[in-house]
C-alpha cells in the first residue's frame, strides 16, 4: 500500500483560523480577498476542511450557510452548550413557524395573501417575525393600495442552517385541482359515508 | 366523561387547521368532503369553545358561514345545461383548494421545525464588538429605519422618573442635544446608542437627543451602525468629534430654536 503523505498548503490552516474567528458566514469573495489566492485553490482548501470536519467524533462542522461558510457546532452537542450559555432562546411558536414557512415558500407575499392561506389574522405574528429579523419587507406589490411584500431575510437562512432557499423542505405535491375531477354527488346523509 | 371531553379541547391555529383535523379524523377524502358532516362537527366545536366562555375568533365564524353557504349551494338543483356550457364548478372547489394548500404549508412548517435551529441545536461564535476598528469596516452594517425606530420606542416605553416637585422646565433645544451627544462621543471609539441618553431621561430629552443623533449623522459627524442584524446599535464618532475638534454645531442653533 502506498502511503501518501499529504503536504497541505498553509492555506488550509489559515482558512480554518479565519473561519473559526468569524461570527458570521464568510463568502468566497471575502475569503479570496483575505488570502489573495485563486478561486480553485481556495475551493480545494475549503473542500479539505469540509472533509476534515465531516469526520466522526468532531464537535463542529463546516457548513455552507446563506451563501457563505461558517463553523457551527453539531446539533447533538446542544445540551452541553445550553448548560454553558444558560440564556434560553425563545422558541418559535407553532403559528409563527407556520407563518414563516408560508412566507418562505411564497415570497414575496402580502399580508392579505398570507392571511388567506392561513385563514387567520397574521399581523401580530408577522411583526414578531420581523422583530426577530427572520422576515423583512422586500417591496410593495403593484396593485391598488400598494400593500407591503414580505420575504425571508438572510438571518432566516442562518437560523435554519440553509445554504439558500432551495434547501427548504420539499413541499408535498398534490395533484393539480384542475386535473382531479371533483365528484358532484350530493351528500346529505350527514355521516360522510356515501 | 362529558366533562373531561369538554376540558380537553384541542387548539387550532385557525379554521383551516380545524377543518383539516376534522377531515382526517373522519377519514374523509379531501376531494370529496361531506359538507353536512363537516359543517355539523365544525359548529359543534365552536359551541364547545363558547360553552367554556372562550371567545371564538371571528375567522372561525367567517368559516362557519362559508361552510353553510357551500352546503346550501350544494342543495340547489343543478343549473340547466344550456345555460352553463362549461362544466359545473363544485361549490367546494375553492375550499378544497385552500385546504390542500394549507396542508402543504403546514407540513412544510412541520419539517422546517425539525431542522436544527440556531441557538437551539446549533451554535456559532457570538457576535463580537472589539473586532471593529472604524466605521468603514465591512463587518458593520447600516441600521435600518425600522430598527432605529424600534430602539427609540424602547426608550420611550420606559417610565420617566415620577415628578414630585413642580419645576420650571428649561426648554431644551436640539443644539443643546447635539452638544450633549458630542460630549458623550468625545474620546470614544464607539458608544452604545443607549449611552448617549442619561439614566432616567424625560420624554422630551429622549426626543431631543434622538433628533440630535440624526442631525449628527446628517452632518457626517457620526455614524449609526450595528454589528449584525440582531445586534446592538452603536454610534461611531468621526475623527473630528472623537478628538474634540468639534464641540458644537453652530449652524444648527438658528435652525432649531
Amino acid at each position: 500500500m502506498e502511503l501518501k503523505v499529504n503536504i497541505t498548503s498553509p492555506l488550509k490552516g489559515r482558512l480554518e483560523a479565519v473561519l473559526f474567528s468569524s461570527d458570521e458566514p464568510l463568502r468566497l469573495e471575502r475569503l479570496q480577498s483575505i488570502f489573495e489566492v485563486d478561486l480553485p485553490q481556495l475551493k480545494d482548501a475549503l473542500q479539505e476542511l469540509l472533509i476534515d470536519y465531516a469526520q466522526p467524533g468532531r464537535g463542529v462542522v463546516l457548513q455552507e450557510i446563506a451563501g457563505g461558510f461558517q463553523i457551527r457546532t453539531r446539533s447533538e452537542y446542544a445540551p452541553w452548550i445550553v448548560k454553558l450559555n444558560r440564556n434560553r432562546t425563545t422558541r418559535l411558536s407553532k403559528a409563527a413557524t407556520e407563518t414563516l414557512a408560508i412566507i418562505a415558500y411564497r415570497q414575496p407575499v402580502t399580508r392579505a395573501e398570507l392571511e388567506y392561506l392561513r385563514g387567520v389574522d397574521s399581523g401580530g405574528i408577522v411583526r414578531t417575525l420581523m422583530d426577530r429579523q427572520l422576515v423583512k419587507i422586500v417591496g410593495k406589490k403593484d396593485v391598488p393600495g400598494r400593500p407591503l411584500l414580505y420575504g425571508t431575510s438572510r438571518h432566516f437562512l442562518e437560523f435554519f442552517g440553509l445554504k439558500d432557499l432551495s434547501e427548504l423542505p420539499n413541499l408535498h405535491e398534490f395533484a393539480d385541482p384542475d386535473e382531479v375531477s371533483l365528484p358532484l354527488e350530493m351528500d346529505f346523509d350527514g355521516d360522510g359515508s356515501s | 366523561m362529558a366533562l373531561s371531553y369538554e376540558v380537553k379541547l384541542d387548539t387550532f391555529e385557525g379554521p383551516l387547521d380545524l377543518l383539516l383535523h376534522l377531515v382526517s379524523k373522519n377519514e374523509m377524502d379531501i376531494y370529496d368532503i361531506s359538507m353536512s358532516c363537516i359543517t355539523a362537527q365544525y359548529l359543534r366545536y365552536l359551541e364547545q369553545v363558547q360553552e367554556q366562555n372562550l371567545d371564538v375568533a371571528s375567522e372561525f365564524l367567517v368559516m362557519a358561514a362559508t361552510l353553510m353557504h357551500i352546503k346550501s349551494r350544494m342543495l340547489l338543483p343543478k343549473a340547466e345545461p344550456e345555460e352553463f356550457e362549461n362544466e359545473e364548478i363544485d361549490p367546494r372547489a375553492e375550499l378544497v383548494q385552500r385546504l390542500l394548500e394549507y396542508r402543504r404549508y403546514k407540513e412544510g412548517a412541520q419539517q422546517l421545525e425539525e431542522y436544527p435551529q440556531l441557538n437551539r441545536e446549533v451554535f456559532v461564535r457570538p457576535e463580537t464588538v472589539n473586532t471593529v476598528d472604524d466605521g468603514a469596516s465591512s463587518a458593520v452594517s447600516e441600521v435600518g429605519v425600522y430598527e432605529l425606530v424600534k430602539a427609540l420606542r424602547e426608550l420611550l416605553k420606559e417610565p420617566p422618573e415620577p415628578i414630585i416637585h413642580a419645576v420650571v422646565k428649561t426648554p431644551l433645544s436640539v443644539a443643546d442635544g447635539i452638544q450633549h451627544v458630542l460630549q458623550c462621543l468625545r474620546q470614544q471609539q464607539y458608544l452604545p446608542f443607549r449611552e448617549c441618553f442619561c439614566a432616567m431621561p424625560q420624554r422630551d430629552e429622549i426626543i431631543i437627543t434622538f433628533i440630535a443623533v440624526l442631525e449628527l449623522v446628517k452632518l457626517q459627524l457620526c455614524k449609526i451602525v450595528q454589528l449584525n442584524q440582531h445586534g446592538m446599535i452603536y454610534l461611531y464618532p468621526s475623527d473630528a468629534v472623537r478628538s474634540g475638534r468639534v464641540t458644537s454645531v453652530d449652524g444648527i442653533k438658528s435652525e432649531y430654536h
